[in-house]
């Protein structure tokens, strides 16, 4: 009994967490107030329910405890009762989206945010992700990460931004926010967000099929998935994608990944996503040609750079170079790089060993990956490493 | 909620206001706009500005006041009027600035007003 009322607050915090904060947020646009009544509604949840039982509703019950929680709270803090409606309508013009969640994710997007925020604000408030998190996948400290997400919270409660869904001319422009966000949360393809993400991916090709980014992402996100079962040996040790066994990588989904790329191909507008997917494609040709085409992925790592000029992509785009035969021009851009971005970041110190190998620098590449491992979390990467 | 578009001009927007062959159009751009919001009913309150050089600035430092002729700051954009309106969210807002004249030349502001708490 305790332990299926404590199933039933958490089943509604995972599945039901972003669309109750917005439901909390739409009542005064407080973003932060939300957050803060919806954890203590759960705390409650978890108190009661085992006595009581768990209510027909729990995601109702939620919803109206974490509004009292909100009343009170405005109560005591004596703020002007700002007299809006219930739920703001939304305008029957506004475009149907397949998922509620898309709908938040969009409106996070709003021009009148900060933009070094949207991102991160889609990843907190609407598929959860925690501040740390989110800071170590923009590479910024979790103070800086914590202070603009609590800025643009403020901002959205006080500016008064429209908490609907935007029109659909509103939708394009508003686009590489929401594909960031997502795939942010795919992340390094591990845990449980990763399907979220894909799903959430095919939605928004559902909703602008001409868009070659929305046709980009889940075709990238599909060859990460692809090669998943191949990422880890028996053991469970990691496999370098050079090493891994294509035996193992899943056909279904390399042949969806290859149709949104070949279609999205057609129309010639190339942007991040795309580029990074036809990489990916790239590398999946190996077990047909018996070699990796590094003429075709420094092509495509020259044109990602231009899209994206992301650190990522920049070091991505060195170890192609020092692939190809030119370890002294990759070691040269590697140095180019701004210290103090790359100071911290574990790709960097790999990619930095692997150039000085190709370079015939063992003693110089010992120190890069001692570096590297001093900065990897996951133990399987990290031995992977240590073994080289 | 309440907003203040803050309605920004250039130079040459302040010219054209005295020009005999622009004055026409000018005027009629801004007729269009402030009529546009009067029917829609969301005007709370409203005016247009004499140019920047009718300005005069005063600070008080060190107990002392101290008069200049001409506006606070010297910018490409100065300020050419304001409204104050009543709509329901700041993209409401935006879509009444992107109808005003001068969002064309210079720049309109949109800005909450501020609401007071009551005092307990």
């Amino acid at each position: 009994m305790t332990l299926n009322a404590t199933q039933a607050a958490e089943a509604a915090a995972r599945t039901s967490y972003g669309r109750l904060v917005a439901i909390l947020a739409a009542r005064n646009r407080d973003v932060a107030g939300a957050e803060d009544a919806l954890p203590e509604a759960l705390v409650a949840a978890l108190r009661l329910w085992p006595a009581q039982g768990v209510p027909a509703n729990p995601e109702g019950w939620l919803l109206t405890t974490a509004r009292n929680r909100i009343r009170n709270a405005a109560r005591h803090a004596q703020v002007a009762d700002r007299a809006l409606p219930d739920l703001l309508p939304l305008p029957p013009e506004g475009v149907d989206l397949p998922d509620q969640r898309l709908a938040l994710l969009f409106v996070r997007a709003h021009p009148a945010i900060d933009p070094a925020a949207r991102t991160p604000l889609m990843l907190q408030t609407v598929l959860g992700l925690d501040a740390a998190r989110i800071a170590a996948a923009f590479l910024v400290p979790p103070a800086t990460m914590s202070q603009r997400l609590v800025r643009a919270k403020t901002r959205i409660r006080d500016t008064g931004l429209r908490f609907a869904l935007p029109d659909r001319e509103d939708l394009p422009p508003r686009l590489s926010a929401v594909l960031d966000a997502i795939y942010a949360a795919y992340g390094r393809g591990w845990d449980d967000l990763t399907t979220e993400a894909i799903y959430l991916a095919r939605l928004i090709l559902v909703l602008m099929p001409a868009e070659p980014e929305a046709a980009g992402l889940p075709a990238l996100m599909l060859y990460t998935q692809a090669r998943r079962p191949a990422r880890r040996d028996a053991l469970g040790r990691f496999v370098p994608l050079s090493a891994q066994d294509s035996r193992l990588w899943s056909r279904d989904l390399i042949i969806e990944a290859e149709g949104l790329l070949t279609a999205a191909a057609v129309q010639a507008r190339f942007g991040r996503y795309l580029c990074e997917a036809a990489i990916q494609s790239v590398h999946i040709q190996r077990p047909i040609t018996g070699h990796t085409n590094h003429a075709a992925l420094l092509t495509l790592y020259d044109l990602l750079v231009q899209h994206s000029p992301g650190i990522g992509a920049r070091i991505s785009r060195a170890v192609v170079l020092a692939g190809s035969g030119q370890p002294g021009k990759a070691l040269a851009a590697l140095d180019d790089m701004p210290a103090e971005r790359v100071a911290r970041y574990q790709p960097y110190w790999a990619a930095r060993a692997k150039v000085l190998d190709l370079q015939g620098r063992p003693a110089a590449a010992r120190a890069a990956r001692k570096t590297a491992v001093e900065l990897t979390d996951d133990p399987a990467v990290r031995a992977y490493l240590e073994s080289l | 909620m309440q907003y203040m578009l803050i309605l920004n001009e250039t130079a040459e927007d302040f010219t054209k206001r005295l020009d005999p062959v622009q004055a026409g159009p000018y005027w009629g751009g801004w007729n269009a706009f402030i009529g546009a919001m009067a029917q829609a009913g969301i005007i709370v309150k409203g005016d247009g500005l004499q140019g920047p050089q009718l300005a005069t600035t005063l600070r008080i430092r060190d107990g002392q006041r101290l008069v200049e002729d001409g506006p606070f700051a010297d910018t490409k954009e100065q300020l050419g009027g304001y409204f104050v309106i009543d709509v329901p969210d700041l993209d409401t807002a935006l879509d009444w600035a992107a109808k005003a004249p001068s969002a064309l030349t210079a720049s309109v502001e949109v800005r909450p007003v501020l609401v007071m708490p009551p005092l307990a």
